[in-house]
């Protein structure tokens, strides 16, 4: 998917001003939320395993060139082939050849983050194919033509009715379903019949196992198992960092993804698959593909923002961002909203392009404090932030101000009589009424809030004429 | 604990400009504690708004200058998760600069902040009266940054005639977060309006908190609102220091 046009703060506004989509993000603390919070408090060392999971993936990003060079070399002993694309054409240049081979007309996709983040679905769409997504969220924002709004509930900000609507509009024929369970299973219905026409399945891959050329994906509809093993073609696309050494290491990250992202002790689905089908196997593919697409990864990983690269994609940082909460996804402008979205985005498309996003936070710190691989997301938003100042991003009025400010904040003895000062006059401002309603040059604090006025004197003058000095 | 530590009390811009009534709450609590209090006079600003705007250099040479100011005493202690939580952050600020990284180290490792410091390093005997139900606010540096949660809570249980009801979500960003509250400020409004919801259901009638940030910030949302809940710092209960109009409230003619 191509960024989204416009600024971040007028899809803020409008986000704001969205009634289903505040009503859907309501929704998030009892769906998300809490129920984490009770599958973490069950389990009594998910702090251990959060430092585990760190430690592997921290130990696998050290030498990634070695752990990849052996997951392919295994996927290749098992049959499967593996392909690696330096950005996102490429890995659409792959795709469509792999497609084209295989004499394809219909596609049978599972959810996959990385073929959002390199714009799948339009290159195989302009190239002729039936591309079905078939996860319930993204079939719906497939029907709606609009990105993913979260990355483990694509279609969280679209309510019932619009999805009754989607459904009566695309699927003639079919008399209208209002009830969850009815558009659950009008989903179902329609997309059986595509699951066995289809030519080539694509999933995502949630873990790459290097001991067994592995990929796994785990889901909750089992739509992910259909696609690749019902299509002649299986093609896994994953990011070149989700290797994990051996079956072993997938047993802490299985552990903790589920509770992390949905609060569930397990998925529905986890599904291991190895290579084509062999002989005597009741079913799978005759081919299995993997792409593995760097875009811009390999260059994180020899820099500042290495720890991002051991995300999982649960989903658990914007589902405590009270940021996400109050604007939802589509305001980041991207395929990754919240606070990985506001490290990713601009690593991968531009600090400029999205100068916002990092800005965007208020580094509370909420999210890392529920991120299963322990990353210290606030520290790199902020280090994000160090990164455009140094390229001379910051708005010339801000940076005029903050240079201003931390000049006289090195003179002490200026600095109190401007506060001195400034005490004085809101106090004089306010009068009696001990707040201010209106302040020219701070509308942006008193359009919504009134200002508290100070008391007239600093604490430090009171305290001299108190006590002398210090 | 050794006779009377010395304590330097790092006042913080927002308390010496809009509540200097926090700063004498603090000094009260540390004195009733045994404590010898001096306030530095050249002292400013932590830095805070600096490191986080990303201009690491001036973050830095703030950075020195509270290391200067205050490296002398045995504790360094402040009214404010966020102000100490950025003093704890100077190690890292100062990583490379091998005459300041010690320096540093040391300031970080006696950095505290007070209702922490009084109920984890002090015997402090809280003998203030509150009449009211309060609810209290986990300001987010001091939650996260410095495990501040329980502390506030323990002490506000000896204050006669108070009772402490706790809302949802108590631990969920206020919408403050700094520069952030006039740089996307219909944001920040909906964050405080959630933030007043969860307290007003508590049917609380005042709100406490440690950060002065995030005090104003509610307050200011609450008052605009024509609200009658009363917005203190913890501290100010704490010492008995109560009495005069709550932030944001008007005076008594
Ligand atoms: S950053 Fe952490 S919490 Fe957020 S999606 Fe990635 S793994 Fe999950």
């Amino acid at each position: 998917m191509n960024p989204a046009a416009g600024s971040f703060e007028s899809r803020a506004a409008l986000a704001l001003k969205d009634a289903p989509l505040q009503k859907a993000l309501g929704n998030f603390k009892p769906l998300f939320v809490a129920k984490r919070a009770s599958a973490v408090a069950e389990l009594a060392d998910f702090e251990a395993l959060r430092e585990r999971a760190a430690q592997i993936k921290n130990a696998v990003l050290a030498e990634l060139d070695v752990w990849l060079e052996r997951y392919a070399a295994a996927v290749e002993a098992a049959g499967g082939k593996v392909h690696f694309a330096s950005d996102a054409a490429e890995a659409r240049e792959i795709i469509l050849g792999i497609c084209r081979d295989a004499n394809a007309k219909t596609i049978c996709k599972g959810k996959s983050m990385v073929s959002e983040e390199i714009a799948l679905n339009p290159a195989l769409e302009a190239a002729g194919y039936e591309v079905v997504e078939t996860d319930l969220g993204e079939y719906i924002i497939q029907l709606a033509q609009e990105p993913p709004s979260h990355i483990i509930a694509p279609a969280i900000h679209k309510t019932r009715e619009q999805v009754a609507d989607l459904f009566e509009a695309h699927h003639p024929g079919r008399p209208r379903e209002e009830s969850v369970a009815g558009l659950v299973n009008e989903a179902r219905h329609v997309l059986r019949e595509k699951f066995f026409r289809a030519d080539v399945g694509i999933t995502g891959g949630n873990f790459l196992i290097a001991e067994t050329g592995s990929s796994v994906i785990v889901t909750n509809e089992g739509n992910g198992d259909l696609s690749q093993t019902l299509a002649r073609v299986h093609i896994v696309t994953s990011g070149i960092e989700r290797v994990l050494p051996t079956l072993d290491d997938l047993s802490v990250f299985l552990r903790i993804l589920a509770r992390s992202a949905t609060g569930q002790d397990t998925e529905c689905y986890t599904t291991i698959s190895t290579g084509p089908r062999r002989a005597g196997d009741p079913d799978g593919p005759q081919e299995y593909h993997v792409v593995l697409v760097d875009n811009g990864r390999s260059k994180m990983l020899g820099g500042k923002f290495r720890d991002m690269l051991r995300c999982i994609r649960c989903g658990a940082c914007m589902n405590h961002c009270p940021v996400y909460s109050a604007i939802g996804g589509h305001a980041y402008g991207w395929v990754y909203p919240g606070p990985m979205g506001a490290i990713l985005t601009p690593l991968f498309n531009g600090i400029a392009e999205h100068y916002d996003l990092p800005n965007a936070c208020t580094l509370n710190g909420r999210c890392q404090s529920v991120c299963p691989v322990k990353i210290p997301l606030t520290e790199l938003i902020r280090t994000l932030r160090s990164e455009q100042v140094k390229a001379g991003l910051m708005p010339a009025r801000q940076r005029t101000l903050l240079a201003a400010w931390g000049w006289v904040a090195c003179q002490p003895g200026l600095y109190h009589a401007l506060e001195r000062f400034g005490s004085r006059l809101l106090r004089a401002r306010a009068g009696r009424a001990g707040r201010i309603r209106a302040l020219p040059g701070a509308t942006a604090w008193t359009q919504g809030r009134d200002l508290p006025a100070p008391a007239g004197e600093t604490f430090l003058e009171q305290w001299r004429k108190q006590r002398g000095e210090a | 604990m050794s006779e009377s530590p010395r304590v330097g009390l790092f006042a913080t811009c927002l308390m010496n400009v809009f509540r200097p009534n926090i700063g004498f709450s603090a000094v009260a609590l540390l004195e009733r504690a045994g404590c010898k209090v001096s306030v530095p006079m050249a002292q400013t600003c932590c830095g805070q708004p600096a490191w986080s705007a990303g201009d690491d250099d001036t973050a830095r040479a703030l950075a020195r200058q509270v290391i200067d100011q205050f490296e002398g005493f045995d504790y360094v202690v402040a009214a404010s998760g966020s102000c100490i939580g950025t003093l704890r952050k100077y190690p890292e600020m100062l990583a490379t600069d091998p005459d300041w990284a010690p320096r540093a180290l040391a300031l970080a490792g006696k950095s505290h902040e007070l209702l922490s410091f009084l109920a984890d390093e002090l015997k402090v005997n809280i003998d203030s009266a509150y009449p009211g139900r309060a609810s209290y606010h986990d300001s987010c540096s001091g939650l996260r940054e410095l495990g501040v949660k329980s502390q506030p809570r323990s002490l506000l249980r000896e204050v006669k005639g108070l009772s402490l009801l706790e809302m949802d979500d108590a631990e969920v960003c206020c919408g403050f977060g700094g520069s952030f509250c006039v740089k996307y400020p219909a944001i920040s409004e909906k964050m405080v309006d959630d933030k007043i919801r969860s307290l007003e259901a508590t049917g609380a009638d005042t709100l406490l908190g440690g950060d002065l940030g995030c005090l104003l910030n509610i307050a200011g949302r609450l008052k605009r609102k024509g609200s009658r809940i009363r917005v203190l710092h913890t501290a100010e209960v704490l010492a008995g220091r109560a009495d005069g109009p709550a932030i944001g409230d008007e005076e008594p003619r």
